[in-house]
């Protein structure tokens, strides 16, 4: 990463189905990988449920795009921020939630998981920090 | 300062493309560079010549037109967005064997790339949207 990166968040508040914005959201982070950024994503609100386990489109005829996520440790977006607040409020756990990993290249690539269940207080620090907040 | 702006949203349907247009006016006017206007989600259908709105009400695809004649903006439509909402351009349409293109004066086609890219250019990058 070079030292001019800037540091992009990608912030997810949006159920996965029902409107296009979480699937668009996601290209753009697949893309922006490209990019060699420091990048994160941020899940809040009913982007929460984006991460959900064992999604099933079939009788909606909506693509199931959830594999994908797991396809982002490889992109090197390896920073999965989800707000503990929205998750209780939705009665979900961490436990319902997608094993999603990366390899740490800095540590003998050992698989680490990326999903961090953070605060809002710990989310707001981190989107004072952001030079580029893209929200879907 | 250098803007990056981003249109995640409609014509008419949602004020957002309305206020972005505004926005961009405003800061060229304050003498401020905009590097790039992108076009994502419905945002795309800002950029169709075939928008016929009543005579009485603002045709926010010409004033698009004209602000990015008179300052030489890059008005970029997203092409995946562009391919699901039928946006294209000539390029567009003879590739995906259309019979007719729709992209207006001043737009022009490109990839998500060209919204990170003016992400890292600018000093704001101001999103439009819900």
């Amino acid at each position: 990463m070079s030292d001019a990166a800037k540091k992009f968040m990608y912030v997810n508040r949006r159920a996965p189905y029902g409107t296009v914005y979480a699937l668009e959201g996601l290209e753009v982070v697949l893309i922006g990988a490209a990019f060699d950024q420091d990048v994160c994503m941020a899940f809040i609100d009913d982007g929460v449920f984006q991460l959900k386990k064992g999604q099933d489109t079939k009788d909606s005829n909506m693509k199931n795009f959830s594999p994908t996520y797991r396809a982002l440790g490889d992109y090197e977006v390896t920073k999965l921020y989800v707000d503990k607040e929205s998750l209780e409020q939705r009665g979900l756990g961490e436990d319902d939630l997608m094993d999603l990993t990366y390899e740490d290249e800095d540590d003998d690539y050992n698989e680490k998981p990326s999903i961090r269940i953070v605060s809002r207080d710990e989310l707001a620090d981190l989107m004072e920090q952001q030079d580029v907040i893209l929200n879907y | 300062m250098k803007f990056a702006i981003l249109v995640n949203e409609g014509p008419y349907q949602h004020q957002a493309a309305d206020t972005a247009f505004n926005f961009t006016k405003a800061a060229l006017e304050k003498g401020h560079e905009i590097v790039r206007v992108f076009f994502y989600h419905d945002g795309v259908n800002n950029g169709t010549r075939l928008t016929t709105p009543p005579q009485d009400d603002r045709n926010i695809v010409n004033l698009w037109s004209e602000l990015a004649k008179e300052h030489d903006l890059d008005l970029v439509v997203c092409v995946a967005a562009a391919q699901r909402r039928g946006i294209v351009d000539e390029d567009e349409a003879k590739r995906h064997g259309k019979d007719a293109n729709n992209i207006a004066e001043g737009f022009r086609i490109s990839g998500l790339g060209q919204l990170i890219e003016m992400g890292i250019k600018a000093d704001r990058l101001m999103a439009f949207g819900d």
